[in-house]
């Protein structure tokens, strides 16, 4: 399955020229200034950046959570910018999962239930199969029954991960997942998310500022200040380390 | 702290509203209903401060039976004429004027129906020519005995107009033929007098009719020489006349009658603070969910207050400032919003009197004391309990945002059982009459303890009942949401619900009585009037409808008709007290119709001055057979009556009943209600038109057969039945805002949830669908809990009155039903504005930002 990794694959997300600016006149702020990017089938992308470069919302214009200003956006063979609500919903249905930071589990039902929550909002019937798998990768059988309020940080977050990967989506996003983990938990996580693309080709884009979290990647995309202005295939976290050095310096050298 | 409360309380103003909009519709009851009877009550003095205009001084003789205004209208005896030339001679009097007026001249409108009142007084009187208050607006005074002259307000009510030949009831005798010579109206333009309406006729035809002896006035009114103070006169009159007279100036009169009114009207007015206090209950119930939401959701920025040194003092202080805050102004929009309803209602009041003119509202210190009194004080106690709570969780529990444990919910359901069990010991001490003089007091605490008692027990409840319901709709992924939302906070589901039981209960508790009493009567009729057609009409006043006695003996001359009895009652004074008295036609009647039996003496003849009770009047006085009693009736001279009978009580033949000939001085001496019973093998088809054609001259009254008798009888209590339930459906509409309410403080409080649920898919109408299912699982479970408590609260009701006669016990099923299928309905309207919300919400900034 590893093959994957290094075939020339179709991108199963994709920006082009994307701009996005919050607010006008004096208070305007121009987040993204003319992001192009492919995300490819089956690896793992890290989008890194300095805090309010524009990872989040390079990320939400990605998954149709935010609309762009300028740019197109889309997501396999479908068209993200100018659907409408019911399309946006749709597509977040069928084709996207979800990771926040904030684990964001509903605390009303159980771990299973708030798992197969996607495919029972989409009436759909999960794959017996895959939802083992799935399972038995983020090691939460004994778990399932649980309430969110009675399961720890970390493993809050690999029920939100075993919910993103259940459906199987054309892609998952991820926004600094292991930021509210510590070191350990972090690591729990994000070795399963690379097992999740290494073994069974899934599409991950996770956005993070954590040059540890970024060397789990397959690729490295690195933002400043709304651009994107570099890029690391295969890191390792030194080499992340090193990248962002850089940045910082030519930012202070440039401001 | 100050600043920082003021921000955070500008800075959340959906959540402003709603909290403040419970206490706004609480005052608004209160205030309004203060408001209303003070307009009413200054309009009425305004009507009466010059009805006796250009009177300085009555003369009326002493009334034989004393009656309050809920009674009917006082009847001052007739006197004779000398009187009257005793009081013009009395020096200090420039003038003197003999005056018949009495209540009772009914006039029959254009659509061949008398004009009906439902209240004021329907005066026959004796024209004495215009005076400062009456002016002719057309025509003249009444010459000739066959001419009236009537008040405008009158001929628009009956459409009548000038130089019609019109019809009259009187009291006394069968209705005549009038023509109406002249129409009047009263000084500032009026059509009425308080809605009273006045037949004048003139002076021997006045009475003739209404005193029923030639010569004979009821009252004098006086004017006074110039320079004589009306006091001053007043008592040289009374000396003059002597003891048997009331002398009045015309000021105590107007007085008087304002008087009455007003305690009709204050009646009226504890019924309005009645609701108003259900009203609050559940307005309380609103608001302390309110307050407990919002310290709920504020439990983080206030932990982060303490972390930042704030004292708990102070946390509390914030709280408590924030209460203050909203209670002032809803207040003050309740007080204007009670100031309003108020107007409308006195406006309705005013229309439905007959067009009263309203005196200028008044806006009386009780009601803006009350508003600002209720509006504060239950808004801050509601704030200062979740605060406290809240003060008490430790600051970094707080702000970690560890999701609220579940309190247990041991103490609050042992409370509630507590406060029940309180409840129920009352309304049984009030219902089994061991609660000394406080009977009312008692059952009232009972019900109002009963309820706060199982609204604390609901959040136990709530559990497996919500659950329960909730499985009905957790076939759809919504659904299942929305059930378990509505079960993910039972106290807070419980409160809301708890709001909606208190209405619904009432209304079901109500039902459940009246209906019983209704059942239980009209089975009674079934079973012991033995008579296949009645006489009778419909009461909207004080004073019963009547008919002719005439009809009676040629009803009985109609082939095939056995027995015709008609029915007389009146209040009389008997051995001293105050009693209702019945007097039949026929003697026979007791037996024959209404199956009474005779428990002592002989009950089938009546002789002058002999009387019947029943068992219960002869054990209550003491009396027996051969007991002498000195009985008062409205006419006449008191004499003694004796005993010669005693039969068994029912619940139709109870009290004291004199012989035919006592009706002749009972107030009104005409038949009240006839019944008659046929030969065996008569159809009543053949009887009933004929009978019919006999009351033509009568036409406050019908012939229905037995079975349209008891219906419409019994009908009268679906009036009241009515009318209680628009007043308690306010309590429900408090309770479906509570619902709002709470559902939108949740939607508030899950924004982030609702953002994650459109993230990974949940369509806008599925999102709309969970929060309405949350709604109506909520109302339904609060209309479930009030239909069990209502249901049971009437049954004990019920129970008790089984000595009274109560004996059915009615379910009222269809109406259950319908309060259940409202609910839904009521849950689905509830959710629309909060679900549009909740739709509506920004998927990424809930998700994004806090
Ligand atoms: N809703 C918004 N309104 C205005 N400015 C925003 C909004 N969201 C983000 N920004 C601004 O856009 C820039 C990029 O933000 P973001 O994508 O959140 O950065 P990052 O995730 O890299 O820390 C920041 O300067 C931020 O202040
Ligand atoms: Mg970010």
């Amino acid at each position: 399955m590893t093959a994957t990794v290094g075939r020339q694959a179709q991108a199963a997300a994709r920006a082009n020229d994307v701009w996005k600016v919050y607010g006008s006149g004096e208070a305007q702020v121009v987040a993204l200034r003319g992001v192009s990017a492919e995300f490819e089938q089956g690896r793992f992308t890290a989008i890194m950046g300095p805090s309010g470069s524009g990872k989040s919302t390079l990320m939400h214009c990605l998954a149709g959570l935010d609309s762009v200003t300028r740019g197109t956006v889309s997501i396999g063979d479908t068209t993200v910018t100018g659907l409408g609500d019911a399309g946006l919903t749709k597509l977040r249905r069928d084709k996207v999962g979800f990771i926040f930071q904030q684990f964001n589990l509903l605390p009303t039902l159980s771990a299973k239930e708030n798992i197969l929550l996607p495919l029972s909002i989409a009436g759909r019937k999960p794959d017996p199969a895959w939802y083992d798998i799935v399972i038995d990768t983020v090691g939460l059988r004994d778990r399932l029954d649980h309430r969110p309020a009675q399961l720890s940080g970390g493993q809050q977050q690999r029920v939100a991960c075993a919910r993103a990967l259940v459906s199987r989506p054309e892609v998952i996003f991820a926004d600094e997942p292991t930021g509210n983990l510590d070191s350990r938990a972090g690591a729990e996580v994000l070795n399963f998310l690379r097992n999740s693309v290494r073994e069974h080709g899934q599409t991950i884009v996770m956005v993070t500022h954590d040059p540890t979290a970024a060397a789990y990647a397959d690729r490295v995309v690195f933002l400043a200040d709304g651009q994107i202005v570099s890029e690391l295939i295969e890191p390792t976290a030194d080499t992340v380390l090193d990248t962002m050095k850089k940045l910082d310096a030519s930012a202070e050298v440039n401001g | 702290m100050f600043r920082a409360t003021l921000k955070s309380l500008l800075g959340r103003k959906l959540r402003l509203t709603l909290s403040g909009l419970a206490v706004v519709l609480g005052v608004m009851f209160v205030s309004g209903a203060f408001v209303l009877t003070d307009t009413l009550g200054r309009t009425f003095d305004a009507i009466f401060a010059d009805a006796y205009e250009g009177v300085d001084v009555n003369v009326a003789a002493k009334p034989k039976i004393a009656m309050s205004e809920m009674e009917g209208e006082q009847a001052p005896p007739p006197f004779p004429a000398s009187t009257v030339e005793k009081v013009r001679a009395v020096p200090g009097v420039a003038e003197a004027t003999g005056v018949v007026a009495i209540d009772g001249a009914r006039l029959i409108g254009s659509n061949g129906k008398a004009v009906a009142s439902f209240g004021p007084p329907q005066l026959g009187e004796n024209w004495t020519g215009e005076t400062d208050l009456i002016q002719l607006r057309e025509g003249r005074g009444a010459k000739a005995a066959d001419e009236i002259v009537i008040n405008k307000g009158l001929a628009d009510a009956g459409k009548v107009k000038l130089g019609d030949r019109v019809g009259v009831l009187t009291p006394l005798e069968p209705k005549q033929q009038f023509t109406i010579v002249g129409i009047f109206g009263y000084s500032g333009g009026r059509d009425s007098i308080g809605g009273s309406n006045e037949i004048m006729f003139t002076t021997p035809v006045a009475q003739r009719l209404m005193l029923g002896e030639p010569d004979t006035f009821n009252s004098v009114s006086v004017k006074a020489a110039d320079g004589v103070s009306p006091e001053s006169l007043r008592d040289s009159v009374a000396s003059a006349v002597g003891g048997g007279y009331d002398v009045k100036t015309g000021k105590q009169l107007s007085e008087e009658a304002a008087a009455g009114f007003k305690e009709a009207l204050s009646f009226f007015n504890r019924i309005l603070l009645g609701f108003a206090a259900v009203a609050l209950l559940v307005g309380t119930f609103l608001i302390l969910n309110t307050f407990s939401i919002i310290v709920a959701q504020r439990t983080r920025e206030l932990a982060l207050m303490r972390a930042i040194g704030a004292s708990r003092r102070q946390m509390i202080g914030s709280v408590v400032l924030e209460a203050i805050a909203v209670g002032l102004i809803a207040s003050v929009l309740g007080l204007g919003a009670g100031i309003g309803i108020g107007a409308l209602l006195a406006w309705a009041f005013g229309n439905l009197a007959g067009g009263l003119t309203l005196a200028g509202l008044g806006i009386p210190a009780s009601a803006v004391i009350s508003a600002f009194a209720v509006g504060l004080v239950i808004t801050v106690v509601a704030a200062l309990l979740p605060a406290l709570r809240a003060s008490r969780i430790p600051p970094i529990a707080a702000m970690q945002d560890v999701a609220t444990p579940d309190r247990p919910l041991t103490r609050i359901t042992v409370t509630g059982g507590v406060v029940s069990a309180v409840g129920a010991v009352l309304l049984f001490l009030g219902l089994s009459g061991n609660a000394g003089g406080n009977t009312l007091v008692t059952i009232l605490g009972g019900v109002l303890f009963a309820f706060i008692g199982v609204a604390l027990l609901t959040p136990l409840i709530s559990r497996p009942v919500v659950s329960l319901l909730g499985a009905i709709f957790a076939w759809s992924v919504p659904g299942k949401l929305g059930r378990l939302n509505s079960g993910r906070n039972p106290r807070r589901t419980a409160i809301t619900a708890a709001a909606l039981m208190v209405g619904i209960a009432l209304v079901t508790g109500v039902t459940v009585i009246l209906d019983s009493a209704k059942s239980s009567i009209s089975g009674l009729a079934q079973d012991t009037i033995k008579a296949e057609l009645v006489i009778a009409g419909v009461q909207s006043g004080p004073r019963p409808p009547t008919f002719d006695p005439a009809v009676l003996e040629k009803a009985a001359a109609i082939p095939g008709v056995q027995l015709v009895d008609g029915e007389y009652g009146d209040l009389a004074v008997v051995g001293g007290e105050r009693t209702w008295v019945a007097a039949s036609s026929d003697d026979a009647a007791l037996r024959q119709i209404f199956g009474v039996q005779p428990t002592a003496g002989d009950i089938d003849r009546l002789g002058p001055n002999q009387m019947l009770v029943s068992t219960d009047t002869a054990e209550d006085r003491g009396l027996s057979v051969g007991s002498t009693v000195p009985v008062q009736l409205a006419r006449g001279e008191p004499s003694t009556y004796t005993v010669t009978g005693i039969y068994g009580s029912s619940q139709l033949t109870n009290g004291v009943i004199l012989p035919a000939e006592a009706a002749r001085d009972f107030a009104i001496p005409q038949p009240i209600q006839g019944f008659i019973q046929l030969a065996p093998g008569i159809r009543v088809a053949d009887v009933q038109p004929q009978v019919e054609a006999l009351l033509a001259d009568s036409p406050e009254v019908s012939v229905a057969d037995r079975d349209a008798f008891i219906e419409q009888q019994a009908g009268q209590v679906d009036g009241l039945l009515t009318m209680i339930q628009i007043l308690l459906a306010l309590a429900i509409v408090i309770a479906v805002l509570g619902i709002v309410n709470t559902l939108a403080l949740s939607v508030l409080e899950r924004t982030r949830e609702l953002g994650l649920l459109r993230a990974i898919g949940l369509r806008r109408a599925q999102t709309m669908r969970m929060i309405t299912v949350e709604a109506v699982v909520i109302s339904v479970f609060g209309a479930l809990l009030g239909v069990v408590v209502g249901a049971g609260l009437g049954a004990a009701v019920v129970e008790a009155l089984k000595d009274e006669g109560i004996t059915d016990l009615v379910l009222p099923w269809t109406q259950i039903g319908v309060a259940l299928g409202l609910a839904a309905i009521v849950g689905v309207v509830a959710a629309i504005l909060p679900a549009a919300r909740a739709a509506r919400i920004n998927v990424l900034g809930a998700i994004a930002h806090d």
